[in-house]
C-alpha cells in the first residue's frame, strides 16, 4: 500500500512538472513575448526595452527554471494588466471556483448515484428510460447555453432567482446545476453499469440466500463493490469541472479564477494565464493522486497487498 | 456417429440466421442509432447544399431589418427564423453554421483520431517502455484544462478556423489513445496474431492487417464521440470570444450575439443553441448506437 | 426411509419457464421429488439440464423473468408457492442454506469472512457481536480451518479456493439449517481439494443431521454420498430413486449411458473404452412433445414422441415408454 502511494506520488510529482513546462512554454508559442506583451504599435527599442525586463533575452530553459523555482515558492509574478502579484489575485478568485466545485460535484453525485442504482434495479423500466433520457441530453447539452436558459426562465422570466453574481447562496444555485449537470451522465453511466455487474455477480446471490433483505443487499453489499471505480471517476469529473468552470463563471458574471482566466486570456495577460493552467492542472492531479489512494483503502485487495 | 437421421421436429432450428442478418436486425431495432444516423445525414446535406438552401446570403446585413421575429412568432416567411442584431437572416447563418460545426467536427476528430490511435496502438502492442511513454503523456494531457489551454493558444495565435481545428485536434486525442491501447491489448494476445507474427509477418503489416481491422469498430465510436466533443468545445470557445471569429456564421456565436438580446428576443439563443443540441445528441446517439450493436459481447 | 412420512421438502410439478425472444425455453418440465430429514439427494445431469434452476427455485433466488410454477412446493408445512417475500428470506439461510459453484466469486470482496459469517447468524438471530464472533471462530474450526480467530479479519481475495469454500459451508452451517442445497460445491476447486471439500460437506452433513440436496454432474460422488439419486436430463427428473437401485438397475437408457461414461472398479476392465452418448441436448424452446432423450435415445420407437408415462413402482421411478425398458437395462453390458 505504502509502496502504491510511492510510486503514485512519484508519477503525480512528474506529470506536474511536464505540465509546468507546457504551461510556460505557451508564453512562447506567439514568438516573441515582448512584441506580444508591448503591442503592434510599440517600437522596436520598446520591445527590446521590455524583453531586457522581462528577461526574454535569456535561454528559455533558464526562465523556465526561474519561473518554476518562482512559482514553487508562490510566486507567479506580477499581472500584466491588473499591475497585481498573480498569486494573490488567483487567491482571492480561488474561493468563488472551488465552492462551485465542490457544490457541482455534490449535485452531481446526489443525483446521480441516486438515478444510476435505481435505473440498475430496474433496468428497462421507466426510471431508466429517465435516467438514460437525462445523461443523452446532458452530454448533447452545451453548459453555456443551459445557462442562459436557465438564467432567462428562473432568473428573469420566473424571477426566482438572481441571474449573475456570487453574493448569496442563492447565487450559486444555477451554476451548480450547469456544472452539476456536466459531470452527471458519466457518474450516472458508470453507477448504473457497475450496479449492473455487481448485482448480477454470485457474491450478491450469495447474501439473498442468507436472508438479507433488498436494502442490504443493495446498499450494505452491491453499492459498496459498485462505487470504487465512481470515486475515481468523480475526481476526474471534479478537476475537469474546475477546469470547464470557465465557461460557467462567464456565462452567470460569477467572478472566480474561472472568469480569471477568461478575462486574462482576453487581455493577453500571460503571466496569469501560465499560472492559472498550472493551478487548474495541480487541481487536476491531486484530486486524481487521493482518489486513487481512496480507491486503494476502499477496495481490500489493494489495501493489503 | 449414432446420430439418428430422423425428421425430428426437436433436431431443427439448429442452423440460425447469419451475422449480417443479425447486424441488419440490430440496426434496424435500434432507435437511437437510427435517429442519430439520420438526423447526421439530414444535417450533413444542408451543409453540403449550403449555397443552394440558403434562401439569403449569410453575411448580408440590413440594419433596416434588424431582429425580425421568426414566422411562428409572428414573422414573415420572408425570413423563417428571423433576422439578428445585423440584419441577417438567422436560417442563412444557421445553414452555414452547420459547415462550420461539422467541418470542425470532422477534421478535429480526424487529426485527434490518427493521433490518440497510433499512441495507443504502438503503446497496446510494443508495452514496456512505450506503454509507460504514452501512458504518461495521457496522463499530461488529461491534467492540462482543456478550456483553458485551447483558449490560451487561440488568443495567442488569431482566432481562424484552422486554428481552432488545429487546437481541438491537438487536445482531444486522448480518449483515442486510451480506448485503442486497451482495444490493441486486447486484440494482440489472440491466436490469429500470434499465428501471423509465427508466419514471419513484420510488425507493421501485423498491426495494419490483424490488429486494426479488429479494433476499428472501437475507433469509429470514439470518432463519433470525439467529432461530438469537438463541435461542443468549438461553441464554447466562439461562445467566450475566442473561437471562430465573426463574422463567420457559428452556432456558438451566434448564441453568444444573440446574448445581450435575450431579455427582449430570448429565440436569437435558443434556436441555434437547439440545432446544436441536436447535432451533438444525435452524433452521440450514432456513437453509442454503432457501440451497441457492434460490441462483441452483445454478438450471440 | 420412510416415503409415507411427511417429506422435509416436497416438490410436484414444478416447472420453469424462461420467456425468450425466440420463444419459451422451458428449462424445467414438472418434477417430483420428495426428500425427508437427514437425507441426502443428488441430482445429477448435464449443464443446462435446469439442475441450479432447480435449487434456486427452491430458494426463491430465480431471476425476475423465469416463471415459476409446481402443484406443491412445502418445506416443513409451509408453502414456499405462496410465501411472502418476508417468509421466504427468514427460511433463507437459517432453516434453509446454499452453497454456491464458484468460491473464488461468492464471497464479497469489500468485506471480512468475519463480518460476512457473523452476518449470516445475526440477520436471524437476535445475538451480540460477541456471540456471534464465538460461533464463527467454533464453525471456522469445524470445518478445519486452522488458527480460525485471526481467519476473521482476513479478506476472502487473501484466502485460496478450498479454504474459501470452507468459509462458505462455515456459513451455511451457522444457523444450524435444515435443508443445505449445495450447486456443484466443488466443481470450480483443484481435484485434490475437491475431495477433501466433499467429505468434509458430507461429514458435517450428517453429524449435524441436516438433510442436502447436491447438485453435481460428477456420478463418482452421487455413488459415495447419496441416499437417494434424481437424474436429469433437459428439464426433467427422467429416473429418480434410492442409490442403491438407480446404479444396481438403471431403467431410464440416459441413466444408463451416464454410467457407461464412469469406470466402474471390478466391473470396467482394463483398457475398456468408457461409453459417451452420442448427439447434443436438444433445444427445449417451444413445446417439447415426448421423450426429449429420443433424438439420442438407441431404443427410439414412434411412440417416443407422444407423452411419456411415468413408469416403475416407488420410490424407483422413470419416465420411458420403451417396453423393454427395465429388461434391456439387464441384458446391456454395464
Amino acid at each position: 500500500m505504502l509502496q502504491f502511494i510511492l510510486k503514485r506520488l512519484g508519477l503525480a510529482v512528474l506529470v506536474a512538472l511536464t505540465v509546468s513546462f507546457i504551461s510556460f512554454s505557451l508564453l512562447f508559442l506567439s514568438g516573441d513575448p515582448a512584441a506580444a506583451l508591448a503591442g503592434e504599435t510599440a517600437s522596436g527599442e520598446d520591445i527590446e526595452a521590455l524583453r531586457r525586463v522581462y528577461g526574454f533575452d535569456r535561454p528559455m530553459l533558464v526562465q523556465y527554471g526561474e519561473w518554476l523555482w518562482q512559482a514553487l515558492q508562490g510566486n507567479f509574478g506580477e499581472s500584466y494588466y491588473f499591475k497585481l502579484p498573480v498569486a494573490s489575485l488567483i487567491a482571492d478568485r480561488l474561493s468563488v471556483t472551488m465552492t462551485l466545485g465542490v457544490c457541482g460535484i455534490t449535485f452531481a453525485l446526489l443525483t446521480a448515484v441516486p438515478l444510476g442504482v435505481a435505473a440498475a434495479i430496474k433496468p428497462n423500466s421507466l426510471i431508466d428510460r429517465v435516467a438514460l433520457f437525462l445523461s443523452v441530453a446532458g452530454q448533447a447539452m452545451p453548459s453555456f447555453w443551459f445557462g442562459l436558459i436557465l438564467i432567462v426562465l428562473f432568473g428573469i422570466q420566473l424571477g426566482w432567482l438572481p441571474p449573475s453574481g456570487a453574493s448569496t447562496w442563492r447565487h450559486f444555485i444555477m451554476p451548480t446545476i450547469v456544472l452539476g449537470y456536466y459531470a452527471m451522465p458519466a457518474i450516472m453511466r458508470l453507477t448504473r453499469a457497475g450496479m449492473l455487474e455487481v448485482l448480477n455477480s454470485d457474491y450478491i446471490r450469495t447474501a439473498r440466500a442468507k436472508g438479507a433483505g433488498e436494502g442490504r443487499v443493495l446498499f450494505k453489499h452491491a453499492l459498496r463493490n459498485a462505487i470504487i471505480p465512481v470515486v475515481s471517476l468523480a475526481a476526474v469529473q471534479m478537476g475537469f469541472m474546475l477546469g470547464g468552470s470557465i465557461v460557467v463563471e462567464s456565462v452567470f458574471a460569477l467572478h472566480g479564477a474561472g472568469y480569471l482566466a477568461w478575462e486574462s486570456i482576453a487581455r493577453n495577460d500571460l503571466p496569469t494565464v501560465q499560472a492559472l493552467i498550472l493551478i487548474f492542472s495541480m487541481f487536476y492531479i491531486i484530486f486524481t493522486f487521493l482518489a486513487d489512494v481512496l480507491n486503494a483503502w476502499l477496495d481490500p485487495r489493494m489495501r493489503s497487498s | 456417429m449414432a446420430l439418428q437421421r430422423i425428421a425430428d421436429p426437436l433436431l431443427e432450428e439448429i442452423t440460425g440466421p447469419n451475422p449480417r442478418q443479425i447486424l441488419r436486425k440490430r440496426v434496424t431495432g435500434h432507435a437511437g442509432l437510427l435517429f442519430g444516423v439520420g438526423v447526421v445525414l439530414v444535417l450533413l446535406i444542408i451543409a453540403i447544399l449550403a449555397p443552394v438552401l440558403a434562401p439569403h446570403d449569410p453575411y448580408a446585413q440590413n440594419l433596416a431589418n434588424r431582429m425580425v421575429k421568426p414566422v411562428f412568432m409572428g414573422g414573415t416567411w420572408e425570413h423563417p427564423l428571423g433576422t439578428d442584431h445585423l440584419g441577417r437572416d438567422y436560417l442563412s447563418r444557421l445553414i452555414y453554421g452547420a459547415r462550420v460545426s461539422l467541418l470542425i467536427g470532422t477534421v478535429a476528430a480526424l487529426i485527434s483520431g490518427v493521433i490518440g490511435t497510433a499512441m495507443g496502438v504502438a503503446a497496446g502492442y510494443f508495452g514496456g517502455k512505450v506503454d509507460a511513454v504514452v501512458t504518461f503523456l495521457i496522463n499530461v494531457r488529461l491534467a492540462m484544462p482543456v478550456v483553458l489551454v485551447a483558449l490560451a493558444v487561440v488568443a495567442i495565435l488569431g482566432g481562424s478556423l484552422q486554428v481552432v481545428i488545429g487546437v481541438l485536434g491537438l487536445l482531444l486525442w486522448d480518449r483515442f489513445a486510451v480506448v485503442m491501447r486497451a482495444s490493441t491489448l486486447q486484440v494482440r494476445r489472440r491466436e490469429y496474431v500470434a499465428a501471423a507474427q509465427a508466419i514471419g509477418a513484420s510488425t507493421p503489416r501485423v498491426i495494419l492487417s490483424e490488429i486494426m481491422p479488429n479494433i476499428a469498430n472501437n475507433l469509429i465510436v470514439i470518432v463519433t464521440l470525439e467529432m461530438a466533443h469537438a463541435i461542443l468545445l468549438e461553441a464554447a470557445l466562439s461562445f467566450l470570444g475566442l473561437g471562430v471569429q465573426p463574422p463567420t456564421p457559428s452556432w456558438g456565436l451566434m448564441v453568444s450575439e444573440g446574448k445581450n438580446m435575450m431579455l427582449f428576443e430570448p429565440w436569437l439563443v435558443l434556436i441555434p443553441g437547439i440545432v446544436l443540441f441536436i447535432l451533438v445528441l444525435a452524433i452521440n446517439l450514432m456513437g453509442d448506437g454503432l457501440r451497441d450493436v457492434t460490441a462483441p459481447e452483445n454478438r450471440s | 426411509m420412510n416415503d409415507t412420512a411427511t417429506p422435509l421438502l416436497g416438490v410436484r410439478g414444478l416447472t420453469l419457464d424462461i420467456p425468450m425472444s425466440s420463444g419459451v425455453l422451458h428449462a424445467v418440465r414438472g418434477i417430483d421429488f420428495d426428500l425427508h430429514r437427514g437425507e441426502t439427494l443428488c441430482i445429477v445431469g448435464e449443464s443446462g439440464s435446469g439442475k441450479s434452476l432447480t435449487s434456486l427455485a427452491i430458494m426463491g433466488l430465480l431471476d425476475k423473468n423465469i416463471r415459476r410454477s409446481a402443484e406443491r412446493m412445502e418445506f416443513d408445512g409451509i408453502d414456499l408457492l405462496s410465501a411472502s417475500r418476508r417468509q421466504m428470506r427468514s427460511l433463507r439461510g437459517d432453516r434453509i442454506a446454499m452453497i454456491f459453484q464458484e468460491p473464488m466469486t461468492s464471497l464479497n470482496p469489500a468485506y471480512t469472512i468475519g463480518d460476512q459469517l457473523m452476518e449470516a447468524l445475526r440477520l436471524h438471530r437476535n445475538v451480540s457481536r460477541e456471540k456471534a464472533r464465538a460461533r464463527a471462530v467454533e464453525l471456522l474450526e469445524k470445518v478445519g480451518i486452522t488458527a480460525a480467530a485471526s481467519r476473521l479479519g482476513q479478506y476472502p481475495h487473501q484466502l485460496s479456493g478450498g479454504l474459501r469454500q470452507r468459509v462458505v459451508i462455515a456459513m451455511a452451517l451457522m444457523c444450524e439449517p435444515e435443508l443445505i442445497i449445495a450447486d456443484e460445491p466443488t466443481t470450480a476447486l483443484d481435484v485434490t481439494i475437491q475431495a477433501q471439500i466433499l467429505s468434509l460437506l458430507v461429514e458435517l452433513t450428517r453429524e449435524m443431521g441436516v438433510a442436502m440436496i447436491l447438485i453435481t454432474h460428477d456420478l463418482g460422488v452421487v455413488a459415495r454420498v447419496a441416499d437417494k439419486v434424481g437424474v436429469m436430463y433437459a428439464g426433467e427428473l427422467v429416473e429418480t430413486g434410492p442409490a442403491a437401485d438407480v446404479f444396481g438397475k438403471p431403467l431410464h437408457p440416459y441413466t444408463r449411458g451416464l454410467l457407461r461414461c464412469i469406470p466402474q472398479p471390478g466391473k470396467t476392465q482394463r483398457g475398456a473404452e468408457l461409453g459417451t452418448i452420442p448427439g447434443i441436448v436438444p433445444s427445449l424452446i417451444g413445446d417439447v412433445q415426448g421423450c426429449a432423450f429420443r433424438t439420442r435415445c438407441p431404443h427410439a420407437i414412434d411412440a417416443c414422441r407422444d407423452a411419456i408415462p411415468e413408469r416403475g413402482t416407488p420410490p424407483h421411478e422413470f419416465l420411458c415408454v420403451h417396453p423393454d425398458g427395465a429388461r434391456a437395462a439387464e441384458g446391456e453390458p454395464a
